[in-house]
């Protein structure tokens, strides 16, 4: 498989009044055109990986790694103004909740054009006809209407839908979701999910998913890392998570209510204090 | 008459004349003194609807609501809100943020016309398993799941006989949604509560209730039991999707 991102030595800080607080602590992992999900609970520095890659980490947060490699090429490298042409064209980035990243007071087809037209110099109607052909993409149904629609006017599931139609615009290589269904219906999520993976198997794209949601994480994509205190514990294919070896796998998995096995009490997971410091799993293939 | 709570034909409204949302249309349900009911569905069908109804926060209804006997009428007096109490889903939105742990309980111990708060504030805190070093925290101060107990405890201060749980644990992480619901249970046994639970997780609600209700579109499609939902024995072929959408799952 051919790799499109290779990560060496990731560690992203920020400054404290007592002292330096490391969020993501020497993380190396690789991407190819493959679904990974990257899973932990809320803290573990699942959000920050992915935010470092596209350096959204702001001031006074610092992202030092050995290489962040692009086809190659090292994004830390790269000046702010070369960076803009990497997100969204190389790496696009979809947010947990629609309800923050769209813009309340323009329309979605307003958006969508501009969008647009910041990667590609495309005439005013060129990226109407494209923005429509994207939320079509998407699978929505009336895309004249939602065109002419404010964010407010929408649905949860429908946002959600409209910022990855907005993200596969420019055509990126890479997607990266962070939580991208967990504001959403488990009925609505199962659309979205699957609208995701279309594109993403169409494409041939790379696809990051960060989610805490261990199910959902099982079933859709390839390869899983799981992530305790901005470490990497394991790595394992998808498809046998249940099969995890790692105690704090194993923990949070016994910690779900299950719907098919009912017991009286949940498990509760025990932290063991030298998960923290045993040395992070290097995630390629 | 041991049902702990009793809805009939239950009409719940938002807005006014020019657009006037129907939110939950002619629901019925019983609630059982002691049981635990769930209540489930998409968001927007109305099933957090019915919670705000009963508690009051919803006051454009129709229709009978009946807790332990007594029907309510337009305002709901101190005595109702010593029976029935609420969780909300966010307890980083539930909690003032410029009350400590103590200022908040203490405060509905005394709007409770309790006199002995020093002693009941610790007694809470233990209840919900936070120690004492607890109460001088603000929220800020707090994990999730540690505001989501001050939240339990709050609504315990009054000696409810019944909880309203809206999602209580969506917000919270799967590890930290396990000690929660432990603890639910736990009081649940300890206390003799009645529970009324909203979640859109159908393993929460079958792990924590023994009966539930299937809502779409403000109505309450059928009401069943967790074994014959278990058992797959649905009679409305929504229940069905929603079972499949969560049961196929592999943990």
């Amino acid at each position: 498989m051919s790799t499109l991102l290779d990560i060496e030595n990731l560690w992203v800080r920020f400054p404290t009044r007592n002292g330096i607080f490391d969020a993501v602590r020497g993380v190396s992992f690789s991407l190819g055109r493959e679904r990974l999900g990257i899973v932990g609970e809320s803290g573990s520095g699942k959000s920050m990986t992915g935010r470092a890659i596209l350096r959204l980490i702001r001031h006074p947060g610092i992202v030092e790694a050995d290489h962040i490699n692009l086809h190659g090429e090292n994004l830390l490298a790269k000046s702010e103004r070369d960076m803009r042409k990497v997100r969204g064209e190389q790496i696009s980035m979809v947010m947990q909740d629609p309800k923050f990243s769209l813009n309340p007071v323009m329309t979605i087809g307003d958006q969508l054009i501009e969008a647009h037209r910041l990667h590609a110099k495309a005439t005013k109607a060129e990226a109407r006809k494209k923005a429509l052909e994207m939320l079509e993409a998407v699978s929505i149904r009336d895309p004249e209407r939602v065109m002419g629609a404010y964010p407010h006017e929408m649905s949860g599931g429908m946002g959600q839908r409209i910022m990855i139609a907005m993200m596969l615009i420019p055509n990126p290589e890479i997607l990266i979701a962070d939580e991208p269904t967990s504001a959403l219906d488990v009925s609505v999520q199962g659309q979205v999910l699957s609208i995701m993976d279309r594109l993403v198997k169409e494409r041939g794209m790379g696809l990051i998913f960060i989610s805490h949601d261990l199910n959902l994480v099982s079933q859709f994509c390839d390869r899983v890392l799981i992530m305790y205190a901005g470490r990497i514990v394991e790595v394992c294919d998808a498809n046998r998570l249940h099969e995890a070896q790692h105690p704090y796998t194993r923990g949070l998995l016994g910690s779900l209510p299950r719907f098919d096995a009912p017991r009286p009490r949940l498990e509760v997971l025990q932290r063991d204090p030298s998960w923290r410091d045993a040395p992070s799993v290097e995630g390629r293939t | 008459m041991n049902a702990a709570l009793e809805i009939n034909a239950l009409n719940v409204y938002f807005g006014d004349h020019g657009a006037l949302v129907h939110a939950v249309k002619s629901a019925s349900l019983t609630v059982a003194k002691g049981a635990s009911f769930g209540l489930v569905g998409e968001s927007g069908s109305g099933k957090s609807t019915i919670l705000k109804a009963i508690t009051g926060l919803a006051p454009q209804w129709n229709g009978e609501i009946k807790v332990e006997g007594r029907p309510l009428g337009a305002k709901r007096d101190r005595n109702f809100y010593k029976t029935v109490q609420m969780v909300f889903q966010d307890p980083y939105a539930s909690l003032h943020p410029r009350q400590s742990v103590d200022q908040v309980l203490s405060e509905t111990l005394y709007l409770h016309g309790f006199r002995d708060i020093d002693d009941r504030v610790n007694q809470l805190l233990q209840d919900v398993g936070l120690g004492p070093a607890f109460r001088f925290r603000y929220p800020h101060q707090l994990s999730g799941g540690q505001r989501q107990r001050v939240a339990i405890a709050r609504a315990l201060a009054p000696q409810p006989d019944i909880l309203l749980l809206d999602e209580p644990t969506s917000a919270l992480d799967v590890s930290v949604q396990a000690e929660i619901l432990n603890l639910l249970s736990d009081l649940r046994a300890a206390h003799g509560l009645t529970f009324v639970m909203v979640s859109h997780d159908l393993a929460v609600v079958a792990h924590m209730c023994d009966q539930a209700a299937v809502m779409q579109h403000g109505e309450i499609l059928e009401v069943l039991s967790i074994d014959a939902m278990r058992a797959g024995q649905t009679a409305h072929p929504y229940t069905r999707t929603l079972l499949d959408a969560s049961a196929n799952r592999v943990a």
